[in-house]
């Protein structure tokens, strides 16, 4: 098994490791800021980038939303589809592109299941993607808030709780 | 009246109308000749309120969705346009559907679409800028706010009656009824769902469906579909994304006796659709008859559904224009 999968399949103690970098990164704002968002995105994109593609097989997009599907990377279903599971999950539960492999939105309810904080942001729904976001530093674009803009037409339903997930039966 | 007139279509009147409704895949054709699409549309007889125009379904091309829906429209029948994420960005798709729109076109069907690699042409690229769900919400932009998902305005906007699918048979279980109310929440008024061959699993989808009470917010259409033989049976469940049937039903197909095999696709085809009416939140049929399509009459009539209702149009309201409520 590898590190990433391994630690894929603990997501309450990535959840915590996420809420702890999310605040040390609002801490550092000021300082980031100060020294100017565009230069520090070049200076952690790079780390960013092969430390989550080590753990999450990321794909930089740049607007990450794994709290919200279950620690799983989204962006790693062959169809980048950020409101999944898409009807063509096989029988044993693995992709309809990629047999070999378990689909990752599959993988992400289960592990929402486990999760703390914000495992019922599953059932919200992701606004369409930013491509001009990709490559780019995750966490920066999260200081800045461009990860959270969306297009004029989708203001004010940007994600939408559907309902709590604890209100069903599992 | 169930609900507030979108575009006031046949297959949304039917529909509202409280009845039983029923529509049908129309398999576009390999060739440039608008005969081809008139004469699949004779061989069903008129059995249906609807015809889904596919668009290029498991990743292989034919003629266009939007080019098939406008034919039909122009026979004065009631299209289903389908659309895939797969093979078009946000650009090309809301292009598309004001054009659809201006050809008649009055339903649209939102899917992420079967992969390119479920195709005959795998090496192409994939576009999936959207997904269903970004798609549904952004045609409900388009039809209730008259604007484009940028905000840019629209000096008329289309208008549509939404449909999306759903997969009650396709794992993670639980997550499905989760993921039909995404749907209607970004903009879903009728679903379809996968062939169905399994009544147990659907009837423990729609107890779900109805405890969130998602039957009142959507219409949902359960999809049925005849099977030539055992052996095509088992060639769809292997090769075609989602599609789950049951060694039960294999064994029923192939146990009938050789010429008699469609017959009993057939007949299995009828039995699911009068099971499924049974079911508390079904409102329709959609029958995917692949190469079958001249069965579609007899699959209608078989199953009590024919003949079909006649709803007599209403006025929809024009949305106007956001322009000049403060947008840009």
């Amino acid at each position: 098994m590898s590190i990433g999968s391994w630690l894929r399949d603990h997501p309450r103690m990535l959840e915590r490791a996420y809420g702890s970098t999310k605040s040390l990164f609002q801490k550092l704002d000021p300082v980031i800021k100060r020294i100017g968002y565009e230069r520090v995105n070049r200076w952690i994109a790079g780390p960013e980038d092969w430390s989550k593609r080590l753990a999450f097989d990321c794909k930089m997009c740049g607007q990450c939303v794994l709290h919200s599907t279950g620690m799983t990377c989204s962006m790693s279903c062959p169809k980048n589809l950020r409101n999944g599971a898409c009807g063509g999950v096989r029988e044993n539960g693995h992709c309809e592109v990629k047999p070999e492999m378990r689909c990752v939105w599959v993988e992400a309810f289960e592990r929402s299941e486990k999760m703390g904080e914000w495992g019922q942001e599953i059932s919200h729904i992701q606004p369409p993607v930013n491509r001009q976001l990709e490559g780019t530093s995750a966490w920066v674009n999260m200081l800045t808030g461009v990860d959270k803009e969306v297009p004029k037409g989708w203001v004010g339903i940007n994600t939408i709780p559907v309902l709590e997930k604890s209100g069903g039966q599992s | 009246m169930i609900g507030e007139m979108k575009a006031g279509t046949n297959f949304e009147r039917v529909l509202r109308a409280g009845h039983f409704a029923v529509t049908a895949e129309l398999g576009p054709p390999d060739s440039s000749n608008p005969a081809d699409v008139l004469h699949e549309i004779e061989v069903m007889g008129g059995a249906v309120d609807a015809y889904n125009a596919t668009d290029a379904s498991g990743a292989h091309c034919h003629m266009s969705s939007v080019a098939v829906s406008a034919l039909t429209a122009q026979q004065g029948l009631d299209p289903i346009l389908q659309i895939s994420c797969r093979d078009k960005n946000r650009i090309a798709i809301q292009g598309d559907v004001l054009g659809a729109a201006a050809l008649g076109v009055g339903n649209v069907l939102c899917l992420t679409g079967d992969d390119v690699t479920a195709g005959d042409q795998p090496q192409a690229k994939r576009v999936f800028d959207f997904d269903c769900m970004h798609l549904l919400r952004t045609l409900r932009i388009m039809r209730d706010k008259s604007m484009f998902l940028s905000g840019r305005p629209l000096t008329t906007a289309p208008k549509l009656f939404l449909g999306a699918a759903s997969n009650p048979f396709a794992m993670p279980f639980d997550f499905r009824p989760i993921r039909l109310a995404k749907k209607i929440e970004a903009g879903a008024d009728f679903i379809q769902t996968q062939y169905c061959f399994d009544i147990p699993r659907l009837k423990e989808y729609m107890k779900r469906v109805v405890d969130m009470g998602l039957h009142e917010k959507a219409f949902i259409m359960v999809g049925v579909g005849p099977m030539k033989g055992g052996r095509s049976a088992e060639f769809i469940r292997k090769n075609v994304p989602g599609v789950r049937i049951p060694d039960a039903v294999v064994d029923r197909l192939n146990a009938a006796p050789k010429g008699k095999k469609a017959e009993e696709g057939k007949k299995i085809c009828v039995e699911m659709i009068q099971q499924a009416m049974e079911i508390e939140g079904i409102s329709g049929a959609h029958i995917m008859a692949y190469k079958l399509e001249h069965q579609v009459p007899d699959i209608v009539k078989e199953a009590g559904l024919w003949p079909r209702p006649v709803v007599e149009p209403v006025e929809v309201a024009e949305q106007l224009p956001v322009a000049s409520n403060g947008q840009g």
